[in-house]
């Protein structure tokens, strides 16, 4: 019921619209979106216009400088940096578009749960969470990738899992601010359930800093995505993956160093690129807390 | 005219470039001069640019506001011309602004005397050894009781008017030349704001000071200024003398402002100002206040008038100066309404809607040490001994304080608080049960609460639709074309159209925000409405609109109201019988007439005497000390520390007796009815 008010509304679906055009009216907000936008779609159809085969391996090319049939040269084994950066990010984009969402949701849920019940239970729940952030994460990621292998079935659970808990402050966090507010009492003194207080006073508020939260999750995602490829956990080969790519041509960076010239810029342009979305939607959202004071 | 004024603002214009690249202007050629020795006030409604103007005066513009054109000058210096060293020099020394709520600016980790010395370490030029003299030389100044203790405390120990005066106090370090107050009282009791008023109007004659006095509280400005200046959408529409301005105004917007001010004098409710100002960007072809305004003809709607001198001295923007007495003064209407409802109660009694029985509430839970050990005392209830039964159809006003726990029981009425002891009767017969999840529907459904602030009241997440759909789907399941016509009723009755069903909240005024709080209220066609300071966060224009639909919508549908406010003169508009606490104990409770008549309790008479009128020549009496008390005495009457009547020993160990009056006026004094 409440689910149908909420997308037949106008001004509900007006105000989607009016926060995308904000962001893409910023700046900050039309690059990143552009970017974002960019690899997304050139994930997709990466592996129909690459120049070559990524696997194709040719001894007479192996590292040879960019040319012009090779514009990024040839790595290693001779194969074609810059198709393989092509389609390079298409694991790291599927494997974490999927765990995003699903850490936004698992830590966004919890932290709703620990904000609710409050009380000292909430805050012994959350010296837990903190003692468990104070760890290095890619010593927990390891332990266990290390134990269950490095598939996509183990990779988007970990990455999801790991992720997810930081979420867990900031759903907290949102709704520590949100059930003080009077509209919550109002609702509790018009004798409302808790179920509909939760979803239709609480969910809606938290929703914006989910969301934001969310982009900057992905971003994050991406790098630890790279960083395990990178140390040979993620990606394996010949598939191509930015990370790997890196990690690749790293030893040959004295003579060959434009090998790490494309992965690292298409790595670094998704996430910068996702960044400023997020920026852009704190602003449009009116979150955004990183108001300068006047001096 | 001779030498150039103190501060002296020529043909000022502040604005910003909007995202579509217009130039949006808040202040439109505003020209001010202050001489030394001279307070301004500085009045209008949120976003008529009174702030913006008095920041100016420093030279400075908040984030993405600029100087368009005109000149700012301090004492011959261009202020929009000095770079920021030069400023930051001037700015907190010889030039100092006192803003709103600066006790709670005070950082709370420094001790008082700390904070006042950094002030001197940067505009003073004495010696770092003669600071400690200076510090206590200052508090003095400020007569805050025994400096030289205090200099070692936290802001945190500190009541709110004490940190106000500690913010006065670092704003004198520099020995200023000119003080800017904006809204230096707002937030604070009255008792609170009289006495920091009378420091800062001293202070400005000892000192032979220059003085820019921004308030939306006329009251407040006729005690401390000698001129006013009313500021209306960006532009100032009329300057006088305090006199002129407050007695006779010009401006029939100045006009409006003062009837819709409730005053104590006054049995009626105030006059509302319909309409709300235009918005910053809105274009204007003629006056500002045309669509607002009763005298009004083409002309006005058509070509702006500018600011023009008359006779007597003033400078009204205004093509019909010599007409404002043709607008109405009293509301007329809603004075025959009050009579008349005021009748119908005490004739028929109608049996009471509401009974507080020995209700207290206390929101002190014992520390772990003592629970484990129950060793140490109990605190005080917050709320104690509160004996009201509130009759069918009649308004009772809850006033005190901060502190004095009105809104306290208002939660427990709503069922937000639990009470520790006594309870609540609901129609004289069934007994509420004290949780809100436990009551049933029926009783959910008559008793419905307004809060104070709407912006946090209504669910910005939600359309107006939804809103009011809330109550109507769960006491009434209306579903589908059924609801929508409830919604759009409801919306009339509160004097909004059915357009607004799918704005959200932030897409209205505060006013309209209020509206559709005091619409879900009725929504449930409640017996029994909680209002909680429902004005106090509005402006006065839309305060008395306010007040007025309240008032309308208890005519028509016979409503019980409990309202709360720490507004004496709003309580007294619209209540029929009053009740006064402090530290949350009754000390009187009668018909409104005769609570502010008198006789008084000591706590009311001081209570009235701190209220500032909206009249020059009005001056209030102080006769107890504005401390404020952190919890209520164990024994003997609340007051006791603060009366300044007090009899002796009796006072501090007996709970005072109820004295009764013939007419239903109780009092909780030890004094006898007849020296009261």
């Amino acid at each position: 019921m409440s689910t149908a008010a909420l997308t037949e509304n106008p001004a509900k679906r007006q105000r989607y619209v009016a926060v995308l055009l904000d962001v893409m009216s910023r700046p900050s907000g039309a690059i990143g979106l552009s970017l974002v936008v960019f690899h997304v779609c050139l994930a997709i159809i990466s592996p129909v216009i690459a120049p070559y085969d990524f696997k194709l391996q040719d001894a007479s090319l192996m590292l040879s400088q960019p040319s012009n049939a090779h514009w990024l040269g040839a790595d290693h084994l001779g194969r074609d940096i810059f198709s393989r950066t092509m389609l390079g990010g298409r694991e790291a984009l599927l494997v974490t578009g999927i765990a995003t969402p699903l850490a936004v949701l698992w830590g966004g849920f919890v932290g709703i749960l620990f904000g609710l019940t409050g009380g000292r239970l909430d805050e012994v729940l959350m010296r837990i969470v903190d003692a468990f952030l104070s760890l290095p994460w890619i010593l927990k990621m390891l332990v266990l990738i290390v134990t269950f292998g490095t598939g996509l079935e183990v990779l988007i659970p970990t990455l999801a899992f790991f992720y997810g808990i930081p979420v867990i402050r900031i759903a907290r966090a949102a709704t520590h601010d949100v059930i003080a507010r009077d509209f919550v009492w109002a609702a509790k003194a018009r004798g409302h359930s808790r179920i509909s207080i939760i979803w239709r006073e609480l969910l809606p508020n938290v929703l914006d800093t989910l969301m934001v939260e969310g982009a900057m999750r992905w971003s994050w995602m991406l790098l630890a995505f790279s960083s395990l490829s990178f140390l040979g956990f993620g990606v394996s080969p010949p598939t191509p993956d930015w990370g790997l790519m890196i990690s690749d041509a790293r030893g040959y960076m004295s003579f060959a160093p434009w090998g790490v010239i494309g992965p690292v810029v298409a790595l670094s342009s998704l996430i910068i690129g996702i960044n400023l979305t997020a920026d852009a939607l704190a602003k449009a959202l009116g979150i955004d807390r990183a108001q300068k004071a006047p001096v | 005219m001779s030498a150039p004024a103190f501060i002296n603002i020529q043909n000022l214009s502040v604005g910003y470039t909007s995202q579509s690249g217009e130039i949006i202007r808040v202040l439109r050629d505003v020209s001010l001069s202050i001489n030394r020795g001279e307070s301004i006030g500085l009045v209008g409604e949120s976003g008529s640019g009174k702030s913006t103007l008095a920041l100016a005066a420093l030279g400075f513009f908040k984030r993405g506001l600029r100087a368009l054109e005109g000149d700012v000058e301090f004492d011959g210096i261009d202020m929009l011309a000095l770079e920021r060293d030069d400023l930051q020099a001037i700015r907190g020394g010889r030039l100092a602004l006192i803003p709103q709520n600066s006790g709670q600016s005070l950082t709370p980790t420094l001790r008082i005397g700390q904070q006042v010395a950094e002030a001197l370490r940067l505009h003073s030029q004495l010696d770092e050894s003669d600071f400690e003299a200076r510090v206590v030389e200052l508090l003095t100044q400020v007569r805050l009781p025994e400096p030289a203790t205090l200099v070692s405390r936290f802001p945190h120990e500190l009541s709110g008017g004490q940190q106000q005066r500690v913010a006065v106090a670092m704003a004198l370090a520099g020995e200023p030349d000119a003080l800017l107050l904006d809204e230096p009282t707002t937030g604070l009791d009255v008792t609170t704001q009289a006495h920091i008023l009378e420091l800062l109007r001293d202070l400005a004659s000892e000192r032979n000071m220059a003085m820019l006095y921004v308030s939306h509280d006329l009251g407040a400005i006729s005690r401390v200024c000698d001129r006013v200046v009313v500021m209306y959408a960006g532009e100032i529409a009329l300057k006088g003398t305090t006199k002129q301005v407050l007695l006779a105004p010009r401006h029939p917007y100045a006009h409006g402002l003062l009837a819709s001010i409730p005053r104590l004098t006054q049995t009626s409710l105030p006059l509302a100002l319909d309409g709300r100002p235009p918005m910053p960007g809105e274009t204007i072809t003629g006056c500002a206040f045309a669509d607002r305004c009763a005298l009004a003809d083409e002309r006005c709607q058509s070509t702006p008038p500018a600011l023009k001198q008359l006779e007597s001295g003033e400078e009204v923007r205004c093509f019909h100066p010599d007409r404002i007495d043709q607008l109405p003064v009293v509301n007329k209407a809603a004075a025959n309404k009050t009579v008349t409802q005021k009748g119908e109660v005490s004739a028929d009694h109608g049996g009471d809607a509401l009974g507080l029985n020995q209700l207290a509430i206390s929101y002190a839970k014992p520390s772990l040490w003592n629970q484990l050990f129950s060793s140490g005392s109990t605190p005080p209830a917050t709320v104690d001994n509160i004996n009201i039964s509130i009759r069918t159809g009649e308004t009772l006003g809850l006033v005190g304080e901060s502190g004095s726990g009105k809104s306290t029981i208002l939660k427990a009425i709503a069922g937000l608080i639990s009470p520790k002891t006594g309870h609540l009767v609901l129609n004289g017969e069934a007994r509420l049960t004290p949780k809100v999840e436990d009551r049933p529907a029926l009783h959910l459904r008559q008793i419905q609460m307004i809060f104070q602030n709407p912006d946090d009241s209504l669910n910005p997440r939600h359309t107006i639709a939804q809103i009011l759909a809330q109550p109507l789907r769960l006491y009434f399941s209306l579903t589908g074309e059924e609801l929508r016509q409830r919604s759009i009723e409801l919306l009339e009755r509160v004097r909004l159209g059915s357009h607004y069903l799918d704005r959200l909240p932030s897409q209205l005024s505060g006013g309209e925000k209020q509206r559709v709080a005091v619409a879900r209220a009725f929504a449930a066609e409640p017996a029994i409405v909680l209002c909680d300071e429902v004005t106090s966060a509005l402006d006065v224009s839309v305060q008395a609109a306010v007040l007025d639909l309240l008032n309308e919508l208890k005519t028509q549908q016979g409503t019980t109201y409990i309202f709360v406010s720490h507004d004496l003169a709003v309580v007294k508009a619209i209540s029929n019988r009053v009740a006064v606490l402090y530290q949350g104990r009754l000390c009187e409770i009668g018909p409104a007439d005769a609570v502010y008549s008198g006789p008084f309790h000591p706590y009311t008479d001081v209570l009235l005497g701190a209220v500032l009128e909206p009249d020059p020549d009005f001056v209030p009496k102080l006769s107890a000390d504005d401390v404020v008390e952190l919890s209520p005495p164990e024994t003997g009457c609340p007051f006791q520390r603060r009366c300044p009547r007090k009899l002796g020993k009796i006072c501090e160990t007996d709970t005072p007796p109820a004295r009764l009056f013939d007419n239903g006026h109780q009092i909780n004094c030890h004094i006898p009815e007849t020296d009261l």
